[in-house]
């Protein structure tokens, strides 16, 4: 059996699979239940100088029958008084040992109040601390989360503070809210940071209420901006996550957060590169139990690929993502439809007749469509493998193009003009 | 026991039309609308139900189906749009007749005008009969513009839909409204005038631009066995209409036997067992494969406990204190083909009322005094439903021959449709004749 336990910069637990700082780990009796049902670590709700929260928070995105399938929230950090969020933390880490507990920090950007709560917090056994600069909304018109985030200098000049004080590994929460995600990961680098967590929440504004005219979600008839996530946002976290653990100055262990829901995006995270992943809208969606299929997954995916340790796969996509103009110019493939498996609703056609290079061939012949690829002028662009029902009916097939790789760079040596 | 007027159609609940509406692909070219025989596109009126547009939804099905409502409720989907879903095959099929059935229920419920007629155009067609084809005839004639009278032999408008089919299956008040969306766009309807008897067909003629026959068919032919008088012997369709305007008064005691096994028969059937007739049982003089009736309404028939008896031909019927008492039966057998009797099996059943449900006889003496030509009783007509007349058109059931087109509404909602467009070419030609 595979080996599943995890090591982000020293802070180790039983599995990868931790809760990120969020509604799911706002209290002991939470973190509790969360435990016994087998997650790995938590990163507590973030702890500062409690707020007041409005109603409503959330807001949910659908896509046709899919509830969920991203959200935004507008709240802010822990409601609750440090003491009373310590003495929980006592209680769980004493129940659970072996778990990971990772508190999450938000301060004014002084060093006095930063040292006073590093030094507070750790007075408890905790693991670690996740200093969030990454929260996009109300904290942030306060100076703190995002504010701090957006500002390199900042973020490296905060965990500098932190680790002038702290006893355990510090981890920097990024915000995605940001132009090139490598910056301020470099600048944590420079604080002293031992890891960096992404992606936080992005800006975003769920909707509006077309009867009403009120936003969504509206306190009173108004809203303000909140913050992105669920499995709408992972292909953005991929990147930045990715981003960061190909980039040699940032050269640090990464958690990655956003969209994981299942143990196959857990799985991508750790290919490019993330040691652990955080789990958040998945568990508002379902609650804890999901850890089981998070496992579970994950495990029989190891054993049956014989990787024995979180190591074997972390990072074994890594750099595989490249820049464009190293991609292999002479590589071809084009759409092969299964004419077995096809139900012929056509889906494939149109895409490719209004949306791509007109190559699939319809024929109506007794009062079924019969679809073909046109191969010699299929551009190989996947849109109708997307767009079909059918799993494996459209694939994408190789075709020898008898020329060596070649990449723009390469080519673009050769020739004296060109532009891409 | 199942009231009469129960719906054997179970509304969607709010979620299953969700789930439903999402479920569908969205084809393109969909092979379902190509099933339709109106072409009603489906994946459109779905997808808009999908999207919260109910009324776009409900126009969608209209527009192409003026007989939308009823027919999201007699079509026989399985065959049909049902029949062609691209998922059919790997998974259920969407259930696009009830989804149809949600929108324009919406719409009947909603009141909201879908349609306006276009601008008048001065000329006048005269529609006979306001059955499905006569009534879709004149929706879209409304539609273009022209003026158009509905003369029905009936008190009410909708034909079959409103006489014809029981009501557990086509309830009154939908064929109403559906006709009634017809007056509403400015339809004249001249009811209980029979053209040919109360009004000289020539008549229409001379006051009229243009004539659409669209008068259906008549009442079941006769067995021609002996006892066939006799008190508690009905026409299947006779029976049916009486049930549904709540004029049947007669008694069909506990044995009640159907001779036939049509679409028609499963009615008077299931009608005779839901008014609590103990048992009811379908005679046929052939085997289950031959029946007509469809797969469905066979399998409704049977969940409602009617018996069905094959091979079985009506010899006489037989007299019990002056009313139909018991019927003599042949046995019957299928040899290459071919129909024969089995002489010496023969056997006698006792019954309380007999219905003759074999289908329907042809106007033949009406449509010749129409003075259109016909064969074999149907009215002839070329590929734009134009009769050997000049100037008169015919849809529906008074155009179907066997094997060539389908009795259903859906058939004559578009047969309705195809009158339309070429009474408008017509009598547009005439007006630049005219000009």
């Amino acid at each position: 059996m595979a080996d599943l336990r995890s090591n982000l910069a020293g802070i180790v637990s039983p599995n990868p699979f931790w809760l990120a700082s969020a509604p799911p780990t706002n209290s002991g009796y939470q973190v509790m239940r969360a435990f016994e049902a087998g997650w790995g670590g938590v990163v507590w709700k973030t702890l500062g100088t409690p707020i007041t929260n409005v109603t409503s928070r959330f807001a949910g995105l659908n896509y046709k029958q899919n509830k969920m399938v991203a959200m935004n929230n507008i709240e802010l950090i822990t409601d609750r008084p440090l003491d009373e969020n310590l003495a929980e933390i006592r209680e769980c880490k004493r129940a659970f040992p072996d778990r990971a507990i990772v508190a999450s920090l938000m301060e004014v950007c002084e060093q006095k109040p930063w040292w006073e709560l590093v030094k507070r917090v750790q007075e408890e056994d905790i693991d670690g601390f996740e200093l969030n600069f990454g929260c996009p909304h109300g904290m942030s018109e306060r100076g703190m989360g995002a504010a701090v985030g957006q500002h390199p200098d900042l973020i490296e000049q905060v965990t500098a503070w932190v680790k002038e004080v702290a006893r355990v590994p510090v981890v920097v929460k990024l915000t995605p809210n940001i132009t090139d995600v490598r910056v301020p990961a470099r600048a944590a680098k420079s604080g002293g940071a031992d890891a960096v967590s992404m992606i936080n929440t992005i800006n975003s504004l769920m909707g509006v209420d077309i009867d009403t005219w009120n936003p969504i979600p509206h306190v009173d008839g108004k809203s303000s901006h909140g913050g992105y996530c669920g499995p709408a946002v992972k292909p953005i976290a991929l990147n930045m996550v990715n981003e960061c653990a190909r980039d040699p100055l940032v050269g640090l262990p990464i958690s990655g957060i956003g969209g994981v829901e299942f143990w196959q995006d857990a799985v991508e995270f750790f290919l490019l590169g993330a040691s652990n992943v955080q789990v958040c809208t998945a568990v508002m969606h379902h609650g804890f139990r999901i850890i089981d299929q998070l496992i579970d997954g994950l495990q029989n995916y190891m054993d049956e690929r014989k990787l024995a340790t979180m190591e074997s796969l972390i990072g074994g996509s890594r750099d595989r993502i490249t820049a464009w103009d190293n991609l292999n110019l002479n590589y071809k493939i084009v759409a092969e439809i299964d004419q077995e498996s096809c139900i012929h609703c056509s889906k494939c056609y149109i895409a490719c007749e209004d949306a791509a290079h007109q190559c699939i061939d319809r024929s109506v012949i007794g009062g079924v469509a019969q679809l073909r690829v046109d191969q010699a002028h299929c551009v190989g662009c996947n849109l109708c493998m997307m767009v079909c029902p059918v799993d494996e009916c459209i694939t994408m097939v190789q075709v020898d193009t008898g020329l060596p790789p070649e990449s723009w760079k390469e080519r673009s040596r050769k020739t004296t003009v060109g532009t891409p | 026991m199942t009231a009469l007027g129960d719906s054997i159609h179970k509304s969607l609940t709010e979620l299953e039309v969700k789930l439903e509406a999402n479920r569908c692909l969205y084809c393109y070219d969909a092979p379902c609308m190509n099933a339709c025989p109106t072409h009603i596109d489906v994946a459109s009126f779905i997808s808009k139900i999908a999207q919260g547009n109910i009324k776009g939804s409900a126009r969608d099905i209209l527009s192409a189906n003026p007989m939308g409502a009823s027919c999201a409720r007699v079509c026989p989907t399985d065959e049909l749009c049902e029949g062609a879903c691209v998922y059919r095959k790997d998974d259920s099929p969407i259930r696009i007749g009830d989804l149809q059935r949600f929108a324009v229920d919406w719409a009947m419920r909603s009141g909201d005008r879908l349609f306006e007629p276009g601008a008048p155009t001065g000329k006048h067609v005269a529609v006979v009969g306001g059955g499905p084809a006569g009534l879709s005839t004149a929706r879209d004639l409304r539609l273009k513009g022209h003026a158009v009278t509905i003369f029905d032999a009936h008190d009410e408008l909708g034909g079959l839909n409103t006489y014809g089919i029981v009501p557990f299956r086509l309830s009154t008040e939908v064929a109403l409204w559906e006709a009634q969306q017809v007056v509403e766009l400015g339809a004249e309807v001249r009811a209980g005038v029979r053209v040919g008897e109360d009004v000289p067909f020539e008549s229409l003629l001379d006051g009229f631009d243009a004539v659409v026959i669209a008068c259906g068919m008549g009442s079941v032919p006769r067995l021609g066995i002996d006892g066939e008088d006799l008190d508690g012997v009905w026409d299947a369709l006779d029976f049916i209409e009486r049930v549904k305007t709540g004029t049947f008064a007669g008694e069909l005691g506990d044995r009640v036997a159907v001779i036939g096994a049509g679409n028609t028969a499963i009615d008077a059937l299931t009608c005779a067992k839901r008014l609590g007739a103990e048992r009811v049982t379908a005679y046929y003089r052939r085997g289950e494969s031959q029946m007509s009736a469809y797969g469905f309404e066979y399998e409704f028939a049977k969940q409602e406990n009617i018996e069905f008896r094959f091979f079985c031909m009506p010899l006489r019927i037989l007299a019990r204190d002056g009313r139909a008492g018991a019927i003599e039966f042949a046995r019957t057998e299928l040899r290459q083909g071919a129909l024969r009797r089995v002489e010496g099996r023969e056997f006698v059943e006792p019954v309380t009322a007999v219905i003759r449900a074999i289908g329907q006889s042809r106007l033949e003496a009406t449509l010749n005094a129409f003075g259109v030509e016909t064969e074999s009783g149907v009215v002839r007509v070329d590929d734009d439903l134009a009769t050997t007349r000049r100037g008169v058109f015919a849809a529906g059931d008074c155009i179907y021959a066997k094997g060539t087109r389908e009795a259903m509404v859906v058939e004559a909602a578009e047969q309705g449709k195809l009158a339309a467009r070429s009474v408008d070419a017509y009598v547009n030609a005439e007006r630049r004749n005219d000009g």
